[in-house]
């Protein structure tokens, strides 16, 4: 008999509450830096939520998912600059203002990130394995250095948010409703990215990962699916890169680094790959260590590597896999 | 347009591609042979350019500190082959790349640790420094052109190494069949050590002559290995061939890009505009050029495998 | 002549030097089986690939229901109903067996770009997969992750999937191979009930089932097809004897 709740949902309730209930202790206890870090927790967890998607259910070992977080943030950050200076963004053809309203903000991190994942995507999956790798390594970089160089929005320096774009009804300014918004934008994609396994798309995603030629020779093109998997992957790691740039109130070419796509990476790995939860558990245990390690030495990156190479070499289903055991697939 | 500048930019690409050459041909080796992708061979080429600071500095000589970046990348290559890159082989590409992440993180961590955050400098030897007249009355840097000269020597020393002698017989039968060459009683434990050890030798070297051009500081790697990326990528990997002409390739159509896009909108627009949208062009130039090379053959230039 | 479901014609396909389909013409009847025989390296496999599309051949046509079927990719082909099994089973490991099934369904069965429902909670997948797996025997190990399945199930498991397909013809690679005498005996007259449901080009060593089951049988030595006919007719054609039966005793 299966049990009521397996353990991995156990440990994903749990962590989901302890997320929530962080920042609350935090302001009972008077310390509103931790709200601040647990909304980084959250927004870090969206990015590799959406990475999830691509690496964990499709296979695809996207080594460039910074472009889409650094171009999220850019959206927000040039929107609202342009709301803040009353410029329109363009004003031929038409004039297209900017907006300081994360309603309308979203939205056009989502689109730009998605049509910025088919231009990639249909170049990147035309190759496979290491090539793939490379290659959205290759166009990220591409974009950081377009980023760097261009010099209307900033370039080198980065872009600042002056006032905290808003939300219809909340005081984004407040720490805990800001955090809040970010923790229900999780939970709302982490539900889509359930949908999205559990569906028949998922399936055919999930079949393009463990055996391609089955998946064609059943009659599914795998580089459709894995494309349009790619695109919804971008769309929601360029949503946490709007809500990352809000919360620091600055977006810098540093978000479109190699180092970015790396990090959100190890979030992924860190909690367990093709988990559900895993982005959640990894950002989690990510910003834990780089908070408590980062306290005690400047260098705990190096203690970062150390950890990361032995969950590599001796761990690799991630947190999740020691909580919970082999991942149950049925 | 001056011709002499063009040459002197389209030399400066050249040597640009030699050195790119250096690190590529060490990455492309690794995974024809090995089939791993090695993120850390930015930071070996790192190791080499803090050797080489560190014994000049301290002898006087930078030829001391050449060859002590050649031996210290070289012995660092090997130590990290035995102690993680070994575990690497059978895994898949997601743990060759996590786990060879968490490498650079540590070495370069680990280098700040030691050397702190302020660059180093490096001299160029006595006899290398000065410049020679190009034809068109210019002036050209000797150490540039010692560069190209010493690159082009190592990729004519590697070829013959690869074709000619017994070492490359095995690395070549590598390429094409791993079992085979275990089967032909050859250790393979080590020839891969020997393998992974040259890589960072070459990258090592790379790094100390292009230290005394710039600097020598932490991160220094990354952006060179981002290049070599896009290198074998587009010369196809495992190929040498392809890695040198990728790397001629991507050195001059990235130095001339610099140099023309912002002249070329000159002519039709604002200086300062052109030289902002020209220079943003430029730094995607190669990129595009890797994309439309895709396009066009997925497996790159000079696939060595199908 | 007017019946064949699939159709080749001088096909051509070279590594190297080596010629691994030499101008093969071979064509598949509406309701009959028709089995390729052939020693080892004779370029079946290599023969199969180009039809299923993992191949292109260098020169000549397959026609499939009249259509030429060059520029079709994989999964093309099979959306037209080349359905297949492979020498080596070719499945969805992680996925229980009744999943891997439901993919097969839910190919043919509409679209898979449905995002939000969840698959198993779509009875018509589960039900129509469970026919299938019914139908081949397998349905006590649905639930099964198929990567612990054993070899036999797991080419039960191929051919559900083959056949949830609804194929206009199925090409099967060595389906018997690795299978016991027992498991063949079970396998050949699965086969042989299913002949006049589907046309099948069958791969085959097993000399035992392909003579009970084909209703013709073309030998393939070095790229080439030496010869095509009926049972009798091959098992007396001495250039095949001599070829490649000689060899098998």
């Amino acid at each position: 008999m299966k049990p009521m709740m397996s353990r991995e949902s156990i440990f994903n309730a749990v962590l989901l509450l302890a997320l929530l209930a962080a920042p609350y202790i935090a302001l009972q206890m008077d310390e509103p830096f931790y709200v601040s870090l647990a909304t980084r927790v959250a927004i870090l967890a969206l990015a590799g939520v959406g990475l999830n998607i691509a690496l964990g259910f499709g296979g695809m070992v996207s080594f460039g998912h910074a472009a889409f977080f650094g171009v999220g943030g850019y959206v927000a950050g040039i929107l609202s600059q342009h709301a803040f200076n009353y410029e329109p963004l363009i004003s031929w053809p038409v004039t297209i203002e900017g907006t300081n309203q994360m309603l309308v903000i979203w939205p056009v991190a989502l689109v730009v990130c998605a049509l910025l994942a088919l231009a990639i995507g249909s170049i990147a999956l035309r190759t496979s394995g290491v090539y793939f790798i490379m290659i959205t390594l290759a166009f990220a970089q591409m974009i950081y250095y377009f980023a760097i160089s261009w010099p209307a929005y900033g370039g080198e320096d980065g872009l600042s948010i002056y006032v905290r774009n808003g939300f219809p009804g909340v005081n984004t300014m407040n720490p805990m409703s800001f955090f809040l918004i970010c923790y229900a934008v999780l939970i709302v994609c982490l539900v889509l990215s359930m949908l999205v396994r559990d569906s028949r798309f998922g399936a055919a995603l999930q079949v393009a990962r463990q055996n391609e030629v089955r998946l064609a020779s059943t009659g599914i093109a795998p580089f459709k699916i894995r494309l349009v998997a790619f695109v919804i992957s971008a769309a929601i790691t360029g949503l946490a890169g709007a809500l990352y740039a809000d919360l620091n109130r600055f977006v810098s070419p540093s978000s479109l680094s190699w180092h970015m796509s790396g990090e959100i990476m190890v979030f992924v790995i860190l909690g367990g790959v093709g988990r559900l939860f895993g982005p959640v558990a990894g950002a989690a245990l990510f910003i834990v260590f780089e908070f408590y390690l980062g306290g005690v030495t400047e260098h705990w990156q190096l203690f970062l590597g150390l950890v990361l190479l032995c969950v590599v070499l001796f761990a690799r289903g991630g947190l999740i896999g020691l909580v919970a055991g082999r991942a149950r697939h049925g | 347009m001056d011709l002499a500048l063009l040459t002197e930019q389209l030399l400066n690409g050249v040597q640009f591609g030699v050195m790119l050459f250096l690190m590529a041909a060490g990455l492309t080796l690794v995974f024809g042979v090995m089939g791993l992708i090695n993120l850390a061979h930015g930071s070996l080429y790192m190791i080499g350019a803090f050797f080489c600071a560190t014994v000049a500095t301290a002898t006087g000589s930078f030829w001391l500190g050449l060859i002590a970046s050649l031996a210290g990348a070289a012995a660092a290559g090997a130590i990290i082959e035995i102690a993680v890159i070994r575990r690497l082989y059978d895994r898949d590409h997601l743990d060759q790349v996590l786990a060879t992440f968490a490498l650079i993180l540590i070495f370069s961590e680990g280098t700040r640790w030691v050397f702190g955050s302020f660059p180093l400098y490096l001299d160029i030897p006595e006899v290398l420094q000065g410049a020679v007249a190009l034809p068109g009355g210019s002036q050209y840097p000797v150490y540039r052109l010692a560069i190209i000269i010493v690159g082009l020597a190592i990729a004519f020393g590697l070829y013959l190494l690869i074709s000619r002698t017994r070492l490359g017989m095995r690395i070549r039968a590598g390429e094409s069949d791993r079992e085979m060459i275990a089967a032909l009683g050859v250790d393979i434990r080590n020839l891969y050590t020997v393998v992974f050890a040259l890589g960072a030798a070459l990258a090592g070297f790379a790094g100390a002559m292009v230290g005394a051009l710039q600097s020598v500081q932490v991160g220094m790697g990354e952006p060179v290995l981002i290049l070599a990326f896009v290198v074998i990528v587009i010369g196809g990997i495992g190929s040498i061939k392809g890695a040198l002409i990728g790397s001629i390739l991507v050195g001059v159509v990235d130095t001339m890009g610099r140099f023309l896009l912002p002249e070329f909108f000159e002519l039709f627009m604002p200086p300062s505009q052109a030289n902002s949208v020209g220079s943003a062009l430029a730094s995607m130039a190669i990129y595009i050029l890797m994309a439309l090379i895709l396009a066009l053959r997925p497996q790159g230039l000079f696939a060595a495998r199908a | 002549m007017a019946d064949a479901v699939l159709r080749i014609d001088g096909l051509n396909k070279q590594f190297g030097a080596l010629k691994a389909t030499d101008n093969v013409s071979l064509d598949v009847r509406d309701g009959e089986i028709h089995a390729l025989i052939g020693p080892n390296g004779a370029g079946k496999s290599t023969l199969i690939q180009q039809i299923s599309g993992l191949l292109r051949p260098d020169s000549g046509t397959i026609r499939f229901l009249g259509r030429d079927l060059a520029p079709l990719s994989v999964a093309e082909r099979a959306q037209c109903g080349l359905g297949r099994t492979f020498q080596v089973s070719s499945i969805a490991p992680e996925f229980s067996a009744l999943r891997n099934v439901m993919l097969a369904v839910q190919a043919v069965d509409g679209s898979s770009y449905r995002f939000f429902r969840p698959v198993m909670k779509d009875r018509r997948l589960i039900d129509a997969a469970r026919a299938v797996l019914e139908e081949v025997g397998l349905s006590d190990r649905a639930d099964i992750v198929a990567a612990e399945l054993s070899h036999g199930e797991r080419r039960q498991l191929e051919m559900a999937m083959a056949l949830a397909l609804r194929p206009k013809l199925l090409l099967l690679d060595e389906p018997m191979a690795g299978m016991g005498p027992e498991g063949s005996k079970q396998l050949t007259s699965f086969l042989d009930a299913l002949r006049h449901k589907v046309p099948i080009l069958l791969i085959e060593h097993d000399m035992e089932a392909v003579f009970s089951l084909a209703d013709r049988i073309s030998v393939l030595v070095y790229g080439n097809v030496i010869a095509t006919g009926a049972v009798e007719e091959i098992r007396n054609n001495a250039q095949v004897r001599e070829a490649y039966l000689g060899e098998e005793d």
